[in-house]
């Protein structure tokens, strides 16, 4: 209830000496840790050391900033393969934490963490908290899931760094996090975006709008658009903000919207980007669409090299007018593979084809998902089709198949689907590249 | 005694999309299949079309030749005397035998009435029923009722 408009708006900055240093000293800062990193992990990161003698690249070979188009890349799979601590640069007793996110083939991605790491991570998203014109005094409503996840995690480490009031109330329960938002008097709560709009809508139902302290909410880990920030802003009379990260870089806090909402600024003296064509991975020109790669220049736990992301999206450098200028990077337009996000959960179709064989029967691994947004949350409907031999004349049996299937893939998914059984041999066959997933989203 | 006195029923299941039962139709009606009964079943998100014809193999060939999933399952047709509490007492029976029945669905035949039953255990459904006077009908005469 306290929403400020544009002409009103008092900028505040974290820390002015590196969000708004000019280009040449960002530059100078980048190349030092690029420097450093490589020499790092060249020395302790078996995997790179092999990578990097593969190219014919030595840690000598890398000056500054402009020679990390030399170095090798990092995928998931290259995750997966070194899963759970094959890339640690130091020795695990240095590590402090671990946060996770679902892999392609039900294994977590896992990504571990110093103290320090730790430190960087809350002081990020204190930056993006600070964007948001949030401060010591807040109370921040933190309603995205605690756990291996890292949106809860890491939005307290930002309200820690701060200073500010965490209230760590995780995820569900719609009732009790407006009943604690107004108790408490929250002045901001973050979660994802269609969670937010789901809150205003029911917060608004309740007749409880008014009684709120609320004046910004931080929202990320989706695909969302101007018109549903919009939307929430209205309802809830407050300003919101698109909070960006991935847990292989560390988590959210690695960009955030301003409130000029031009794209999200990116701590670039942590996590270096590069937008790459996707074709044959040159740089792109600023405002070119392509590939969203990261390097993690100060990471000193599972420092990653030119990490392929798979989100496309383009970048501007031109300084904003909230005065930083870090780059920003646009609101993604897709991704590289098939991956879809739902109620920020990581899905991926071979996770459904993979969770489906290893019934051993019942239904055959043909599938088809699809994506839509009801009453503004993700809803996963899931087609599978009956395998002839299991195919049977009683409700009963077929709706037992239908719920073990939706369990499957529940434990396999980490979310849950509608499962929906569909005639054998009525979904089109892979040749190729068969359409596997259709999403209704509009965002 | 036993199988030989169950008859097939043709089942199909039937996603829920527009025309899908007027299709299944139209291909039994062009293969000259009969349909003496049915029952259509409707769940969310699918239905169960389960009918008596009178060419159940022939039928369910047509139909998946058509690419419509068709099966047949034994079922048994209890011949019900139009005289009120006969089908209440047959059921008697049934549950004193402890059988479970899955699903029934009756049409007039002739003066009586035919009680389509599916059970997990038809041949003891039979015995049942026989043994406390009551009558099946054979398969011939199911699949040419009213005729």
């Amino acid at each position: 209830m306290a929403r400020v408009a544009i002409e009103n708006w008092k900028e505040t900055i974290r820390d002015p000496k590196i969000e708004c240093m000019s280009r040449d000293e960002m530059n100078a800062l980048q190349s030092e840790r690029l420097v450093k990193q490589v020499k790092n992990v060249y020395e302790n990161v078996e995997f790179y050391r092999r990578k990097m003698d593969e190219l014919g690249v030595e840690p000598g070979d890398i000056r500054g900033i402009e020679d990390i188009h030399k170095l090798p890349f990092t995928t998931k799979e290259d995750l997966r393969d070194n899963y759970p601590f094959g890339l640690l640069a130091v020795p695990q007793e240095k590590i402090a934490r671990v946060q996770g996110t679902s892999g392609t083939t039900g294994k977590l991605t896992l990504a571990s963490y110093t103290q320090n790491d730790v430190d960087v991570w809350g002081e990020c998203v204190a930056r993006g908290l600070t964007m948001a014109g949030l401060n010591s005094a807040d109370r921040i409503h933190v309603c995205y899931g605690y756990g291996l996840f890292t949106g809860g995690m890491g939005l307290d480490l930002g309200a820690r760094a701060l200073g500010a009031m965490a209230i760590p109330m995780s995820s569900g329960n719609t009732k009790r996090q407006l009943m604690c938002m107004e108790d408490f008097g929250a002045t901001a709560f973050a979660c994802t975006p269609s969670y937010a709009l789901y809150l205003a809508e029911a917060a608004q139902e309740a007749g409880v709008v008014d009684r709120l302290q609320i004046r910004a909410s931080i929202n990320g880990a989706e695909p969302w658009t101007d018109e549903m920030r919009k939307k929430i802003e209205s309802i809830l009379h407050i300003n919101s903000f698109d909070i960006y990260g991935l847990c292989e870089i560390t988590g959210p806090g690695v960009a955030m919207d301003c409130i000029h909402h031009k794209g999200l600024h990116v701590y670039e003296d942590y996590f270096y980007p590069e937008i790459l064509n996707p074709a044959d991975q040159s740089a792109c020109a600023d405002g070119e669409t392509g590939e969203l790669v990261f390097t993690t220049l100060a990471k000193e736990g599972m420092p990653l090299l030119r990490y392929r992301t798979k989100d496309l999206t383009s970048m501007e450098r031109d300084i904003c007018e909230c005065g930083r200028t870090l780059p920003r990077i646009q609101k993604f337009t897709g991704r590289t593979d098939d991956m879809k996000v739902i109620r920020g959960v990581n899905v991926f179709p071979t996770q459904v084809e993979t969770a489906l064989l290893s019934m051993g029967g019942g239904v055959a691994p043909h599938y088809m998902l699809i994506v839509d947004r009801e009453n503004n949350l993700d809803v996963l409907t899931v087609m599978v089709e009956v395998d002839e031999k299991y195919f049977s004349d009683e409700i009963r049996k077929l709706d037992g198949l239908k719920n073990k299937v939706g369990a499957v893939l529940k434990q396999a998914l980490g979310v849950s689907v509608r499962v929906k059984l569909v005639e054998p041999k009525t979904i089109q066959r892979s040749e190729g590249k068969a359409k596997r997933v259709i999403d209704n989203r509009e965002l | 005694m036993g199988v030989s006195n169950t008859i097939q029923q043709l089942s199909v299941f039937l996603e829920n999309r527009e025309g899908r039962l007027d299709e299944v139709l139209k291909v039994l009606a062009g293969n000259d299949v009969n349909i003496v009964a049915l029952s259509l079943a409707d769940t969310s998100d699918y239905g169960m079309l389960r009918m008596v014809v009178s060419d159940p193999h022939k039928g369910r060939q047509a139909l998946k030749e058509a690419g419509i999933t068709a099966m047949l399952t034994d079922v048994v047709a209890l011949r019900v005397p139009h005289a009120t509490g006969s089908l209440s007492k047959a059921m008697h029976q049934i549950v004193e035998g402890e059988v479970n029945v899955e699903y029934m669905y009756a049409f007039a035949n002739g003066n009586d009435a035919a009680a389509v039953l599916k059970s997990d255990d038809p041949a003891r459904v039979i015995d049942i029923l026989k043994g406390s006077g009551f009558d099946v009908y054979s398969a011939d005469e199911a699949y040419r009722a009213n005729q």
